[in-house]
């Protein structure tokens, strides 16, 4: 990556070159402004790029792309840079231990009784219609309720219509079901004990969550739920292989640079630089320090990692009031997922299951998901983990030598703080998920080459993200919207003058989705006006 | 030729008495109906053993509104609440921390734990106090209907909003966050010491089948602050003569303006022609009528058992069958022949009179809630022991005691059934328990009565023992208790109305739902006004 031109000055900083600084950086530029992106690591895309994890085996933290939306990719011209919004649909396969499987995909379900197949018709619908009332606030800024202007007045009424118009009964539906625990929904609509779990799944995942907890999860699955790769296909994400995810993140750096956007990498940015403003006497932000001492000007800096990191790591909390700062350090964002990667010398033999490229869930009922999540509680490991698998060289050849694979796993629930050494739990845990593999798809040990273990402690220095959440904060209600990432700072823009957020710690939140990004430049556009 | 009545009310639980006693003001002709032979529901006092007197089922009261205590002139019927004091937390090691009445003192002993958390003490009570008196507006109003464009619900949720915005943008989104998020969560923000949070804790999961991390607890731990004890918002207090001074006083006043209640007369069905009651069938085959029939029975109950299918469309009855009431607490209730002593309090300290709450720590109380998840009682449960005659001695003679401890969690449904057995051995898991912080406890026990969810249900009539008549979450609270589109106390069934606790504001010896309930009878009937006067009044007055 070229860096020579570092020294100039600029209109704008990104720090942090994940998808949402990339797309932010890429509008702005479009703008007319002087942006330039610093990424810490060697190469950009965060949690979406490809790397590889043993010698000849690559994978990336992101599985799937459901959220992404076809608006953005045309807006962002990536068809013309190598990416295509055409993505393989996969289905989801729940995995039962005696190969009695369950295919889940966007109109049909096999392997259960016909009752529950009728009850996931009205299940699907029902949530599509909530995604779809809710969605129109995604793409705008969260509305203020003192100091409204016309446009929050028109977002809270766009909000209320739609709610209205779900229909007197499914409109007092919204407001109950929302509220409602995984558990109860499915125990409302399903018989299946897997199935259940294996709908639970998307509810649920990356939160401190379990089948039982009342309030958040619903509003987590419409999240998941509101993109156009997902939003008509509910259970059906688009499944992304690493390649894709590659192209992904290069078409959207040739985008970028084709506006003119400098993107520098292994520049880590070590602090925020405040000036005084002699003739308001505010504070506002003047450049950023790279970690090597350079310092590089610019009147705005927005921030792509999460707000705990913006403003504890980089700002400071000395330049922030009190009440502020405790809202910061409040937000919830302890992961309870580990990732884990196995580098195969073949292809792994899942018992009778006749389409590996599906995404497939090894979680056997909602009570093994809610005893798993009681270890995780209390800072312990769970016997029994579940996990979401992926076998990603399945969709893409090139990540592994000829005849090899890659298999990838999301796992649940690991905790981030862990009452013993996370050194010597390690290889308890890694033993564990790979037992579980064993029963579900024999032999699989013996075929590991390597294996790479994420715990949310790893994932947090890997990816600079504090608490190794992938959302940058919990998607719940009450960090949704107005309260994302916390008051105070939930347009964007910080109580630092020239400084604000642009990842998925902002509104409308995490995923492969980009409208953080996206309306974080509009914010910024407008203050400069 | 059978009499006929204005209204009958089903069950004469508080609210059901409250409800009647209303109506009954208003001029109608009332009978309630108990299936027991005695009345009060859950708040009831009764000789279990002789020469003590039990509260066997609620045991304390903060929530009975004023205006009602006013309206009603309950003082009159005999109704005198006792403020009650001092209570104490025991953890694991033998330590504890106390509330004592005198607000110095308690920072004193916060300050012993930790500076910071006596120091938080203050932001924690305002903050919560913020919330109780937005919630407090609402205790005497009927929810609007959101879904609704009638005047009234519009002018309702105009109201609800206006109340919502004087918190201002900051206050609200806080609100919002405290609304959904877990006692634990919402305690770590103010707290560190562990024992501190544990004992402010305890009030987020009573009665309720849910654990301190999970999310929607903090809101319950608003429920148990809303009340007030002598316009002392916030405060606990004992009925004098056990909680079923609360009901009789009720009955008292029902009866002096003219309404009748009839015990041993369970009723079997509400009877229903061309989508209207016409009254009610009992267990013995006797049919009493009436144009208006209430029910506080729990929604469970009262749509399930009263109601026949026939009469109410498979989606209401769904509502019904889903409607969330778990059974989670168990009550153990103990005649003593001497005072317990706690060595590790000061003697002769207003502490040994006190209220306990066993609890660890917060962990050992989240522990309780895995065992209850799985259909087993934790080995060591939260139990909260209230030693009532300390502050009623009507309760028992002199150097005698009845304490009454409440246990989170105890399961509705135990592996394999409950038996004679099991029952005896959750009683002897309590008493154990207890003996770990008082040696001499076990000794003086005269009696005990050990009620799991099983007995209570069997009892009182409530679906699972389930204290709230339906869990306090927020699917389950405001219009949409005890569903969506039926929160305004009128049923699917013309001249049927619910008054129970599974209505709105829920749990509690409150007798706000009765009393909303009536309110809505009378504008059906156009008899809300009296003189001019509404019969019940909307507005909450100390606010």
């Amino acid at each position: 990556m070229p860096d020579s031109n570092i020294t100039k000055q600029y209109d704008v900083i990104v720090v942090g070159g994940g998808h949402n600084g990339l797309i932010c950086a890429h509008q702005l530029a479009l703008k007319g402004k002087k942006v330039i992106v610093l990424e810490a690591e060697e190469s950009v895309g965060g949690f979406a790029k490809a790397y590889e994890f043993s010698p000849g085996f690559s994978t990336s933290a992101v599985h799937t792309l459901p959220q992404l939306s076809k608006k953005l990719i045309s807006d962002l011209q990536l068809d013309k840079y190598g990416f295509s919004s055409q993505q393989p649909i996969v289905s989801t396969l729940a995995l039962d231990p005696c190969g009695e499987h369950i295919t889940i995909s966007a109109d049909s379900l096999t392997g259960v009784g016909s009752k529950d197949q009728q009850a996931y018709k009205e299940f699907r619908e029902l949530l599509n219609q909530f995604s779809k009332a809710i969605r129109p606030t995604w793409g705008k800024k969260p509305p203020r309720i003192e100091d409204r202007d016309l446009s929050d007045v028109m977002t809270f009424a766009q909000f209320g219509l739609n709610i209205r118009l779900l229909g007197k009964e499914k409109m007092a539906e919204f407001t109950r079901v929302l509220a409602l625990p995984t558990q109860d929904l499915m125990d409302e609509f399903f018989e299946n004990p897997l199935l259940k779990a294996a709908l639970s799944w998307d509810f649920l995942v990356g939160n401190k969550l379990a089948p039982r907890s009342p309030n958040n999860a619903v509003l987590n699955q419409l999240l998941r739920n509101s993109g156009d790769l997902a939003g008509k296909n509910t259970y059906n994400t688009g499944a992304m292989p690493v390649a894709k995810v590659g192209l992904f993140i290069n078409a959207l750096v040739k985008s970028c640079q084709a506006q003119g956007v400098t993107i520098s990498c292994n520049s880590r940015v070590d602090s925020i630089l405040v000036a005084e403003q002699k003739d308001q006497g505010n504070p506002c932000v003047n450049g950023v320090r790279l970690n090597d001492g350079q310092k590089i000007h610019a009147p705005t800096v927005i921030s792509n990692l999460d707000a705990k990191t913006s403003f504890k790591k980089l700002l400071g909390l000395k330049h922030l009031d009190i009440q502020f700062s405790h809202r910061i350090n409040r937000i919830r964002d302890k992961s309870f997922v580990a990732t884990i990667n196995l580098a195969l010398r073949s292809a792994p033999n899942f018992t009778g299951v006749l389409d590996p490229k599906s995404r497939l869930l090894i979680a056997p009922s909602m009570s093994c998901m809610e005893s798993a999540f009681d270890y995780a509680k209390y800072g312990e490991l769970p016997n029994n983990p579940i996990m979401e698998v992926m076998i990603p060289s399945l969709h893409d050849n090139t990540i592994s030598p000829p005849g090899h694979h890659v298999l990838s796993a999301q796992v649940m629930y690991v905790p981030y703080e862990l009452k013993r050494n996370w050194d010597q739990a390690k290889p308890t845990l890694l033993e564990s998920i790979l037992a579980t593999l064993e029963t579900y798809a024999p032999g699989i040990r013996s075929q590991i080459i390597a294996s790479e273990l994420l715990t949310p402690k790893d994932l947090e220095s890997r990816f600079n993200v504090s608490g190794g959440h992938w959302h940058h904060g919990e998607f719940c209600i009450d960090q949704w919207w107005v309260n994302r990432p916390t008051y105070g700072t939930n347009r964007y823009s910080t109580p630092m003058q020239g400084f604000y957020l642009c990842g998925a710690g902002a509104h409308p939140g995490g995923g492969i989705m980009g409208a953080a990004g996206q309306n974080a430049a509009k914010e910024v556009l407008k203050h400069d006006q | 030729m059978m009499n006929k009545y204005n209204a009958i009310i089903i069950g004469a639980g508080h609210n059901g008495l409250t409800n009647a006693a209303y109506l009954a003001k208003a001029g109608l002709k009332v009978l309630v109906l108990e299936k027991n032979s005695y009345i009060g529901g859950a708040a009831v006092s009764r000789e279990i053993h002789k020469g003590w007197m039990y509260s066997n089922c609620s045991y304390v009261c903060t929530l009975l509104r004023q205006s009602i205590h006013r309206d009603l002139d309950l003082s009159k019927h005999g109704l005198m609440i006792v403020p009650y004091e001092g209570n104490v937390i025991f953890g694991a090691n033998g330590d504890y921390v106390a509330d004592y009445p005198e607000e110095t003192v308690t920072y004193r002993e916060l300050k012993r734990h930790s500076p910071r958390d006596a120091a938080a003490m203050h932001r924690y009570e305002s903050d919560l106090m913020r919330y109780a008196k937005l919630i407090r507006f609402f205790l005497l109003r009927t929810p609007a209907d959101p879904t609704s464009l009638k005047p009234r619900d519009i002018k309702e949720m105009i109201f609800m909003g206006k109340k919502f915005l004087d918190l201002g943008e900051e206050g609200i989104y806080e609100f919002i966050r405290f609304l959904t998020m877990s006692a634990g969560d919402f305690l770590d923000e103010y707290f560190e010491n562990d024992l501190v949070k544990a004992g402010l804790a305890t009030s987020s999961i009573i009665g309720t089948a849910l654990g301190v991390y999970s999310p929607g607890t903090a809101y319950v731990l608003l429920h148990h602050v809303m009340g007030d004890v002598d316009g002392a918002v916030g405060a606990w207090g004992l009925a004098r003569g056990g909680m079923g001074s609360i009901s009789t006083a009720i009955a008292g006043s029902l009866k002096e303006f003219g309404g009748e209640i009839r015990c041993d007369a369970e009723v079997d069905e509400l009877l229903v022609k061309n989508n209207k009651t016409y009254g009610v069938l009992l267990a013995n085959g006797e049919k009493i009528l009436s144009d208006i029939v209430v029910s506080n029975l729990d929604p469970k109950r009262t749509f399930t058992k009263i109601i026949n299918k026939k009469h109410i469309s498979a989606s209401l009855l769904k509502k019904a069958e889903n409607f969330k009431i778990r059974g989670s607490s168990g009550k153990v209730n103990i005649a003593l022949t001497g005072q317990p002593h706690f060595p590790s309090l000061p003697d002769q300290s207003l502490l040994q009179k006190g209220s306990f709450g066993f609890v660890d720590s917060l962990e050992n109380m989240e522990r309780a809630y895995d065992a209850w998840k799985h259909n087993r009682w934790s080995e060591n449960p939260f139990i909260e022991m209230t030693q009532s005659s300390q502050f009623d001695p009507t309760l028992a003679a002199p150097g005698h005691y009845f304490v009454s401890c409440f246990i989170q969690y105890c399961p509705a449904d135990i592996e394999g059934g409950w038996t004679e057995e099991k029952r005896l051995a959750f009683g002897e898991t309590v008493i154990n328990r207890i003996s770990k912080y008082s040696p001499n406890f076990r000794e003086l026990i005269a009696h005990m009565e050990i009620r799991t969810p099983h007995e209570i249900e069997d009892e009182i009539g409530l679906t699972e023992g389930n204290i709230f008549q339906g869990e306090l979450t927020l699917d389950q609270l405001m219009f949409n208790r005890p569903f969506p589109g039926y929160a305004q106390y009128r049923g699917p069934i013309k001249g049927m109305y619910m008054c129970g606790s599974g209505t709105h504001p829920g749990g509690g010896v409150s007798s706000a739902c009765g009393a909303n309930s009536a309110r809505e009878i009378l504008i059906d009937l156009n008899l809300s006004k009296v003189n001019g006067k509404c019969v019940v009044p909307e507005e909450f007055d100390d606010a």
